[in-house]
């Protein structure tokens, strides 16, 4: 007992000892981490982070000043961008009505038709068109919705609204990309550029001259572009937009916000083209629509825009018939 | 009215997470959801400090900024609340927020997420005060009841300081004064803009 007792004694002295020879040695706080000089040795994207008891690997990160960087973008430059982008387009179209009218049939209608689209590709296109268009104005919302509808219909509805577009944006994000499978297999084929389209290129595709008609096969050179700018933007859009749907997966926060800003941005740019397509495609030029309405168009309409294309499917039609005549 | 902050005194706080519990049992909030946390940095080597942190209640708050449909406001005492009617679960504030502090109760298909949650520095929402519907959705409003945040006002080391920005601040400054060295007021300048000058 004795023993013990004094060892106890001996230990505690050489404790004490231990912590006043620490005390003289070490300052317990020169080396303490510093909020200063934490946020200045911060690289860019990161966060001052620690160690957590959560179980939650994110609730580590103490401070991430750069989240603030991605909350200007969203909240204010995407927003104005996205308001420019879609006036500015409206008001060129608007423009471009009243100096050029609508662009007419030269040769007048001729009564005949041709089979330019059929039933699979208007399908396609269809399904592509009504899916993008819901994808484009729910999305729309998100980013603007707050400053146009929200003072019109109040706090509660508009709250609605928009969850029951984002439930929609969501789901209806996979027909769009069945969609885009579907018109890109259908019609790559017809959209590979050719030295034909430097022509188109020369006439600036007739678009602004009456009685200017640059010959084209199928597609001329500015559905090309459609076509493409579709493809490309549709498949940038169909990626950044799964990254986001599936947040758990993407990796950092700074990963979230880059897609998220890709996605806003190609969205953007996408709405234009499709503002422009929708115009010549409607009321900009006459007989236009019937491609993708009965998928029928007339005669002279398809001579004035794609005489080449009026060639080869005349060119097939005179060999069939020929094929079918019965041998005499 | 007062402009309300939160102030985490590194130096005193010893991680014990009373802050944390306190919290979660006074708004009850469900499983998963903390609306406060205890981040320890430079864990076990010299001069670690440990931060509570939870939503700072920022001036000119990001997560306001990019809220598709508007749900935050700030109260006259400076808090930034949300309304979880209007809420859809989008998960934006949390991408914006620099202290990781909306929580979301659910993690479903296609990254939904329920309503969000965070701190309402124990001022509740827009519900009528001290309304049983208010206590269900953001949880106990002592703000109403004239009394502070319980996460500050039951710090066993008052490491946590929760009042009026100038008199927190006040505290701090005198602290470190006296003490001789202070490693901050955390968040501060990413909150607010400028940090506690000594």
């Amino acid at each position: 007992m004795r023993q013990t007792l004094s060892r106890l004694v001996a230990a505690s002295g050489l404790a004490a000892a231990g912590a006043g020879t620490a005390l003289a040695q070490v300052n317990p706080t020169a080396s303490s981490v510093n909020e200063e000089a934490l946020l200045r040795a911060l690289q860019s994207g990161e966060a001052v982070s620690g160690r957590a008891s959560i179980p939650n690997p994110e609730a580590s990160a103490l401070i991430a000043p750069d989240n603030q960087l991605w909350a200007t973008m969203q909240g204010s430059t995407l927003q104005t961008l996205s308001i420019v982008a879609v006036l500015g387009t409206l008001a060129l179209l608007v423009l471009f009505y009243l100096i050029r009218g609508r662009i007419r049939i030269e040769g007048g209608w001729s009564g005949r038709k041709i089979l330019r689209f059929n039933s699979v590709e208007r399908f396609a296109h269809w399904l592509l068109a009504t899916t993008f268009i819901i994808l484009a104005l729910t999305g729309l919302n998100l980013i603007i919705g707050r400053t146009v509808i929200l003072p019109l219909v109040g706090e509660g509805a508009f709250g609605t609204l928009t969850a029951w577009g984002k439930i929609a944006h969501n789901y209806l994000a996979w027909p769009f990309m069945a969609a885009l499978i579907m018109v890109f297999v259908l019609w790559v084929i017809h959209n590979i550029p050719a030295k034909i389209d430097l022509e188109w290129i020369k006439q600036g595709g007739g678009i602004f001259k009456k009685g200017v008609h640059p010959p084209a096969r199928k597609f001329n050179f500015g559905q090309k572009i459609v076509f493409w700018a579709v493809i490309l933007g549709g498949a940038a859009m169909s990626y950044t937009g799964i990254m986001l749907l599936f947040p758990a997966d993407v990796g950092s926060a700074a990963d979230w916000q880059f897609y998220q800003v890709i996605h806003a941005l190609v969205a953007a740019a996408m709405s234009v083209l499709i503002l422009g397509h929708i115009y010549i495609g409607t009321v900009g030029m006459e007989g236009a629509f019937d491609a993708m309405g009965t998928g029928e168009v007339d005669e002279n309409w398809a001579k004035e825009h794609h005489s080449l294309w009026v060639d080869e499917v005349k060119g097939t039609q005179a060999r069939n018939d020929a094929q079918i005549k019965p041998a005499e | 009215m007062a402009r309300m902050k939160f102030l985490c005194d590194a130096d005193r706080c010893i991680e014990c997470n009373a802050c944390v519990t306190a919290c979660k049992n006074e708004h009850e909030v469900p499983w998963g959801i903390n609306r406060r946390r205890v981040v320890t940095i430079n864990d076990g080597l010299p001069g670690e400090r440990s931060v509570s942190m939870a939503c700072m209640h920022c001036t000119d708050a990001p997560c306001a900024a990019v809220c598709p449909v508007s749900c935050f406001y700030t109260t006259a005492d400076a808090v930034v609340l949300h309304n979880k009617d209007t809420c859809i679960g989008c998960g934006y504030c949390s991408y914006a927020c620099p202290f990781g502090a909306p929580q979301y109760p659910q993690m479903a298909n296609f990254g939904t997420r329920g309503k969000m949650d965070k701190c309402t520095y124990c001022s509740g929402g827009p519900e009528a005060d001290l309304s049983t519907v208010e206590y269900q959705k953001y949880g106990a409003n002592r703000l109403a009841e004239g009394k502070l945040p319980l996460c500050a006002e039951m710090c066993s080391t008052k490491a946590l300081l929760a009042g009026d920005g100038d008199i927190i601040a006040d505290i701090y400054r005198e602290r470190v004064v006296t003490r001789g060295y202070g490693s901050g007021a955390w968040g501060w300048r990413t909150a607010y803009g400028e940090t506690v000058s000594v």
